[in-house]
């Protein structure tokens, strides 16, 4: 028991540690307040394509983009962009390499929820705003897209928590976010309490947009009791 | 940018052949490690919500704190808990069974969620006819309110499961000799992206056909909103 509070859960390494540790929580925070908005638009602007695209060959074309990085592990894709582009004579910057990994991963990921939105628009929807003169833009931006939405968010908050979670992938380009400092201060400190207490950090942060997304669940399948 | 210069860079026939093997064993070791995690994170977390529908109270207390905790938390940071943090407390495991553990742990979590949502949405007079009809707590658990709950899983299943397997990619962090892993160092000791691009490829041969499964079930098993 003794081993276990002086490993896991050594206040004064907690407090030591915590001011880097919530130097390295806004680090996550402002890293997802960059990625989920560029993945946000780059998702929605995959859905209206793929409603929208009537070419046989640009839609097979927006099909294959959307399934290989539906198909390529993010961190695989994030190692491929930072360590790959110096061989062709660009050193991209952590956090741009890091940018461009999860936009390309979460637009597909963001694009199908968006599309499923798309699709659940009642066609009496679109031709209702049409004949009140509406152009098909105007139709998109002020009757679908925000029904879309709504239909939905269950599956938006879903991804979303995926993606601050995909955060902690950044570590892996040593970028100084949550878990890589924790990480950096267990090998100056030779104990992992520091990993613990960024292991609360992340629970604190997403415990409840999980229990949020649970209620939102139960009611899409609709529960009896 | 010269064209030969990517070529040599990404497309090297020579470096290919000589690091193909390593990479090709990567490859067995992440469809392993993904069959294993599939596996015992679907029987775990259909278990507990079986035990679940039980409704007693302090074993409910537990799963949903279990369920939460791990949906809350990003896999890599339960990997580095499993890994980096255990051994001070004399838990030491192998990577494989680090990854192997966390990412079954978060899969069961999910699934267990999923599952008993599913439980929820079949209505209770479905079981209530059951047991009057004879049938034990079981038998109307195996044979009425699973198969009924079974359908409306399926689809968000399917996506789960792809996901976590997806995340075998993360055991290349605590030093697992996956395929990502693997054509990283091959591409340390080359001094050359193509075993990147092979890691690449053979990441998509994996989990393409994945992905397009998914694709099939969310079509076939797809519930009426």
């Amino acid at each position: 028991m003794d081993e276990i509070f002086k490993s896991f859960f050594n206040i004064p390494i907690y407090i030591e540690v915590a001011p880097y540790l919530l130097k390295g929580l806004l680090n996550t925070l402002l890293l997802s307040a960059l990625v989920i908005p560029f993945g946000l638009a780059a998702g929605l602007l995959v859905g209206v394509l793929s409603i929208t695209l009537k070419n046989r060959w640009a839609r097979a074309l927006l099909a294959i983009y959307i399934d290989v990085f539906r198909a390529l592990p993010p961190l695989v894709l994030l190692i491929f962009i930072y360590y790959g582009t110096p061989f062709l004579g660009w050193e991209l910057p952590k956090l741009l390499a890091v940018v461009i990994g999860f936009m390309l991963n979460n637009s597909s990921y963001y694009g199908e929820i968006f599309r499923a939105g798309l699709e659940s628009v009642p066609n009496g929807q679109i031709e209702a705003a049409r004949s009140t003169g509406l152009s098909a833009t105007q139709t998109l931006i002020h009757i679908q897209i925000p029904q879309a939405t709504r239909n939905v968010m269950p599956d938006l908050i879903s991804n979303t928590i995926e993606v601050i979670k995909l955060t902690t992938l950044a570590s892996a380009v040593a970028m100084p976010e949550l878990l890589r400092v924790a990480r950096d201060a267990q090998s100056l400190f030779y104990n992992p309490s520091p990993i613990v207490l960024a292991a609360i950090f992340y629970l604190l942060l997403l415990w409840p947009l999980v229990r949020l997304l649970s209620r939102f669940e139960h009611k899409k399948m609709g529960g009896g009791h | 940018m010269d064209l030969n210069a990517l070529v040599f860079s990404f497309f090297n026939l020579q470096i290919a052949l000589e690091y193909l093997p390593d990479i090709l064993k990567g490859m067995v070791v992440t469809v392993e490690l993904g069959l294993v995690v599939a596996i015992t994170g679907l029987v775990v977390g259909m278990a507990l919500a079986v035990l679940r529908a039980l409704q007693l109270k302090p074993l409910n207390f537990f799963i949903i704190c279990f369920a939460d905790i791990m949906r809350a938390l990003p896999p890599l940071v339960v990997i580095m808990m499993l890994f980096f943090a255990f051994p001070y407390i004399q838990i030491s495991m192998s990577a494989f069974t680090a990854t192997w553990l966390a990412l079954s742990l978060v899969l069961a979590a999910f699934v267990e969620e999923i599952c008993w949502a599913g439980i929820v949405s079949v209505p209770k007079g479905q079981s209530e006819a059951a047991r009057s009809t004879g049938l034990s707590w079981l038998q109307s658990m195996l044979y009425v309110v699973l198969p009924q709950a079974v359908r409306l899983t399926v689809a968000p299943l399917t996506n789960r499961v792809i996901a976590i397997t997806k995340s075998t990619a993360l055991g290349s962090v605590v030093g697992l000799s996956e395929v990502l892993n693997n054509s990283q160092s091959a591409m340390s000791n080359s001094g050359n992206a193509t075993p990147l691009m092979l890691g690449a490829i053979g990441c998509l041969l994996i989990f393409i056909p994945v992905v397009l499964l998914g694709r099939w079930t969310e079509t076939r098993f797809r519930w009426k909103q």
